[in-house]
């Protein structure tokens, strides 16, 4: 029986942590739009006074484009290599009676817990010995091994759900593996499998620790890096600058806007189930 | 963490898959199905665990081959005093974040789970942050908070002279307010999906029994959502103790080495100074103090011995 009395203390907190995250995103917005001397003359709080649209297209004037190509192959290449190799590392760990795939899954639980910043200086030496420093390959292999473990995890969550009968069912009829996997497995974990794919989507998207140590030449830099690079060498520009963060908000927000059930349930399985 | 939960309930799936006679062996993937992921994952995460080990002992300037060297970057790591200073700033900072961002998330969360009217938009705009990277996040708030163009300038009464950037007390004020703008979201996010999950029933024998929405907080909500405040934290614990870029854009480690925390002095050792021996070492320790504190936390609140959330159903 739930009560439906009105908590006005829950009411006001919600609004206030509302104005926390809003405010800011509403100024952030509202500078864009501004000439650099209005917002210098108005400061952030006070309602623009000017209009203009040529903080975006200065943003795209300094390389925006560029970088906004080389985070799109990033991310799609990250998402191409998550979703060959892991619906069937998850198939294994869940339909599997090998004891060796049971150890692979511990291993994959362990490598959740390593952190990226524990390991750039190896990846660093790796990247470099074969060659691949300041080459986009050299960024999406090691992106794309991080996101597996979490990827695993929800993916094999997804499957676990998948009901003993059918695979039963399909035994009898003598199926093998690989039917069982395409016919049965595959089309009753699409759920899951859009959820990775937006997961290591936004990963990629919003990557920065291994494309700041592993490129270093204008032609492969990503988003973040332009970002970073614009907040050093421009950082008296803020108005630029900012638009510069929206650009590089709206892709993922219009994934967002497309595919937020599946964002939300990844991101919670991360750590609520 | 969650992933106690999951090998333990693999454990028994598989358990289970052994007795019950299930599905002849035939229809099963063997491990090949596991075998590429595996590889991959090994060459850029298991191997380079081993490496950094490796090279903790080895000089290398990033070019030519790293040269054996002994003990000699823990030696040097041992004397230097932004070294040890470093280790006490990841430390505060960690619990500064947990200690700020476990009630808000709590209450967040639990309040986005409940059955209020709009939720689902307002829940739609509490999210945000979490789909902004820490480099846009970071950037945003230099920008707004910036000494000479940002808002501090506006409210001198709140801000005093406005350059948060130029104090020890203003720049880990930052690092903790940016950290839990940025995180709480996504922290929320778990107490909300533990708190949707609370059995109604437990709620309707509360009532029976007269309890108030304070209650029914303190004694049904609490401790049904504490499996998810033991892996909420152990991942600020985790995720504060490596923070990086953060500091990287919003104070460079500064003022000084006032926000010089081990993660960012492992990047400049590394990749500034390019002493990648002396970076290896600081890696390494930061793994281990990493997975000791998420270790005690978890023994601590004895969420190894998988205590139930399902007691006194």
């Amino acid at each position: 029986m739930k009560r439906h009395r009105p908590n006005w203390i829950a009411g006001i907190g919600a609004l206030a942590w509302l104005l926390v995250v809003g405010l800011p995103i509403y100024v952030m917005l509202a500078t864009t739009v501004q000439t650099r001397e209005g917002y210098g003359r108005n400061g952030p709080l006070a309602p623009p006074d000017t209009f203009t649209l040529d903080n975006y297209t200065g943003a795209f004037d300094e390389g925006f484009g560029r970088y906004l190509f080389n985070t799109l192959v990033v991310t799609v290449s990250v998402v191409a290599i998550v979703l060959l190799l892991v619906p069937p590392l998850a198939y294994a760990i869940v339909r599997s009676r090998s004891r060796l795939t049971s150890g692979v899954f511990r291993l994959f639980l362990l490598g959740l817990a390593i952190p990226a910043q524990a390991v750039i200086v190896p990846i660093f030496y790796l990247i470099s010995k074969a060659g691949l420093y300041d080459n986009l390959v050299g960024v999406i292999l090691p992106t794309a091994a991080f996101s597996l473990p979490v990827c695993a995890l929800i993916l094999s969550g997804v499957m676990r759900d998948i009901t003993p009968d059918l695979y039963e069912a399909m035994a009898i009829d003598g199926a093998s593996p690989a039917r069982v996997f395409a016919q049965l497995v595959l089309p009753l974990s699409r759920g899951g499998i859009a959820t990775i794919a937006v997961f290591s989507a936004l990963q990629a998207w919003n990557g920065f620790l291994f494309p700041l140590i592993l490129t270093q030449s204008d032609s492969t830099k990503v988003i973040t890096l332009g970002l970073y690079n614009f907040q050093t060498q421009y950082g008296i520009n803020i108005p630029g600058l900012l638009a510069a963060v929206v650009l590089s908000m709206v892709p993922v927000l219009l994934v967002y806007l497309f595919a937020r059930r599946a964002l939300v349930q990844g991101l919670m399985g991360v750590g609520g189930k | 963490m969650s992933t106690t939960t999951l090998a333990a309930s693999a454990a028994t799936e598989q358990r289970r898959a052994r007795r019950s006679p299930g599905g002849p062996t035939l229809s099963r993937p063997g491990f090949a199905w596991a075998l590429p992921a595996t590889l991959f994952f090994g060459l850029f995460a298991l191997v380079p665990l081993v490496l950094v080990v490796v090279l903790s002992f080895t000089s290398w300037a990033g070019l030519g081959s790293p040269e054996y060297v002994g003990l000699d970057n823990w030696q040097r790591l041992a004397r230097d005093p932004v070294m040890i200073n470093s280790l006490w700033l990841s430390v505060l900072l960690t619990a500064l974040g947990v200690l700020v961002q476990t009630p808000l998330s709590l209450l967040i969360g639990v309040w986005a789970s409940g059955p209020q009217r709009n939720r689902a938009v307002l829940s739609a705009v509490f999210f945000l942050p979490l789909l902004l990277s820490a480099t846009a996040v970071s950037v945003l708030w230099r920008a707004l908070l910036d000494p000479n163009f940002g808002v501090p300038g506006q409210a001198p009464w709140l801000f005093g002279d406005g350059n948060l950037f130029g104090s020890r007390t203003g720049a880990i004020a930052v690092l903790v307010f940016v950290g839990s703008w940025q995180f709480i979201p996504f922290h929320a996010l778990i107490y909300q999906g533990a708190a949707r999950a609370v059995p109604a029933v437990l709620y309707q024998a509360a009532e029976v029994d007269g309890a108030g929405r304070w209650e029914q907080f303190r004694h049904v909500t609490l401790p049904q959502l504490r499996n998810a405040m033991i892996t909420s934290v152990v991942l600020m614990v985790v995720g504060g103790l490596t923070t990086f870029d953060t500091v990287l854009i919003l104070t460079q480690g500064g003022p000084g080495t006032d926000t010089t925390i081990t993660a960012y002095h492992m990047y400049e050792q590394a990749f500034r100074s390019f002493d990648f021996g002396a970076g290896a070492a600081i890696a390494l320790l930061l793994v281990v103090v990493a997975t000791v504190i998420s270790l005690i936390v978890v023994r601590v609140s004895g969420y190894d011995k998988m205590r139930s959330t399902m007691e006194g159903l």
